[in-house]
């Protein structure tokens, strides 16, 4: 799915990332922890194709992302689900156009989904939010919205920044809950987070390998969790 | 580039979902509305005078290129004789298809609108004319007005490019003049919708970015504000030109006194003419807008 070898990044001043060399399989469910600025959102970043490496290669669906031009690069982005850190809605739009809009931009005729949409939105529990705006909401019903948002186009990796950040732990373990039946369904799942209760929930329910970030490298966390 | 004839169809059909993504713009709309609408008054009257002063020197270039005066001033008692002669020589010159000697009253038509109708020309030493027309081929102007010396020394011939040939040149400048004119008023428009279409670009930087995280094509984003300003430029110039075409409806028709310098409206299907503005405005604001947007995204994301 997206691979990483050898993968450096620096923003102008030093290195932010280093010698990094990642594959993720299909079907995997991966925790990337590390405390804050270590670099867990630009490491998604370059899975998405918003950052490119400074030195190394990144693969995304066997092609190197540096060779993509910006087309392809937003083709291969509806295939990759992104849950936001801060959800990135568009404020005009009601939620459930929002959670439509991939499809939108894909130029599927929405109307065509509209059972897809429903139902999305009765599995994140918004059908009776659909149509308020995105200040209207919560933040935990901001983050379903934006988890629907990232799966509506059925895509084969789903990689969530800090998912559970805004949100109490009740909601936490609910947002967990879908992403953990979205991985039994086959997809791939990458969650960047630095709350542990979350990662030791996880455990219970599904095999997820932990990543933690610390000095600029990737290192498989061990059973200390 | 390939796929632009399809975008512009997509365009028209008006895909409403992709006009939808991007927020509403409010009274910048107006803007754009109204200095479309002006630019396209000021086209139809950069048309009307372009298209009129070709008119004129096309009339002062080729109807008058043909005729030619022969202007006779004699003491009274030989002013019979020597238009006599003149006009023998004229017909028997090769190249000229008619020679006219004007009668009293027409000189004095043509006087008339110089002295007035109660001058007394009679009393007045008036010389005679004679109009030429010239045949297809024309005749030998240096020969003619050696043989007219010859033969009736009072006469001259005018063959009119003393006069003509300025005023020609100038009709010709005037004409430059009017298209660059619309030269420089499609580029000021495309320059318009451009400025207008970057603030629009820059206003709308998050939803841009939103669009392109959600998987989106430069093509379809740039295509949501191509077909916002598209369609403004060509509502204010359909306003601005049927505007200016009643304006130059309203113009006072050019008298028979006039009609020398040839009306300055429209004439027969040049009244087509302004009806090709709005869909070209539309065009200038087309590619305007989506140079400025795909220019843009490449700079913000």
């Amino acid at each position: 799915m997206i691979e990483l070898q050898n993968v450096a990044y620096s923003y102008g001043g030093g290195e932010l990332l280093s010698d990094i060399s990642l594959k993720l399989a299909p079907g995997s469910f991966h925790f990337l922890t590390g405390p804050s600025g270590a670099g867990k959102t630009t490491f998604l970043k370059l899975c998405y194709m918003e950052l490119m490496a400074s030195s190394g290669l990144v693969q995304a669906f066997g092609r190197d992302t540096r060779a993509m031009d910006r087309s392809e690069i937003a083709r291969n982005r509806q295939r990759i689900g992104v849950v936001h850190q801060d959800c990135q809605f568009l404020d005009h739009l009601s939620i459930s156009a929002n959670v439509a809009l991939p499809l939108m931009v894909a130029g599927r005729d929405v109307s065509h989904e509209a059972e897809n949409l429903n139902d999305l939105l009765s599995w994140v529990g918004l059908t009776h939010r659909a149509d308020a705006l995105p200040d209207e909401l919560s933040g935990g019903e901001r983050q379903r919205a934006a988890l629907a948002r990232a799966v509506i186009m059925s895509p084969d990796v789903v990689l969530a920044d800090e998912p559970t950040g805004n949100v109490d732990w009740e909601m936490s373990k609910r947002l967990l809950t879908l992403l953990v039946e979205l991985n039994k369904m086959g997809k791939t799942i990458m969650i960047a987070t630095h709350d542990l209760n979350l990662i030791r929930a996880a455990k219970s329910q599904v095999n997820a390998r932990v990543l933690r970030i610390s000095n600029q490298r990737l290192q498989l966390a061990g059973s200390d969790l | 580039m390939k796929l632009d004839m399809e975008q512009v169809v997509a365009l028209l059909k008006g895909d409403t979902q992709s006009a939808k993504v991007v927020p509403p713009s409010g009274y910048t709309a107006t803007l754009t509305l109204f200095t479309s609408g002006a630019m396209a008054f000021l086209v139809v009257f950069a048309l009307a005078l372009s298209l009129a002063t070709g008119r004129l020197a096309d009339r002062w270039s080729s109807e008058l290129a043909r005729s030619s005066t022969v202007r006779i001033s004699a003491p009274a008692g030989q002013m019979d004789a020597q238009t006599r002669a003149a006009a023998e020589v004229l017909r028997t010159t090769p190249g000229v298809a008619q020679a006219r000697v004007l009668s009293h009253d027409e000189q004095k038509a043509l006087l008339a609108p110089w002295f007035g109708p109660d001058l007394p020309i009679d009393s007045l030493p008036i010389p005679q004319l004679i109009e030429v027309i010239e045949d297809g081929d024309g005749y030998d102007v240096e020969g003619l007005r050696l043989r007219l010396s010859a033969e009736a020394p009072g006469a001259v011939l005018d063959d009119h490019t003393r006069w003509r040939k300025p005023l020609v040149k100038a009709a010709d400048r005037l004409r430059s003049l009017g298209l660059f004119s619309i030269l420089l008023i499609t580029l000021a428009t495309g320059a318009m919708i451009t400025l207008a279409a970057n603030a629009a670009l820059a206003a709308n930087k998050q939803v841009i970015r939103v669009l392109r995280l959600v998987g989106a094509q430069d093509t379809y984003i740039a295509q949501a504000f191509v077909r916002r300003f598209t369609l403004r430029a060509l509502t204010g110039a359909i306003a601005g030109s049927v505007l200016g075409m009643i304006a130059m409806l309203l113009l006072p028709s050019a008298s028979t006194a006039g009609g020398f310098l040839t009306g300055l409206g429209f004439q027969g299907w040049h009244w087509l003419w302004p009806f090709i503005i709005p869909p070209f405005a539309a065009g200038v604001a087309f590619w305007a807008t989506r140079a400025a947007a795909l220019r843009s995204l490449r700079e913000q994301t």
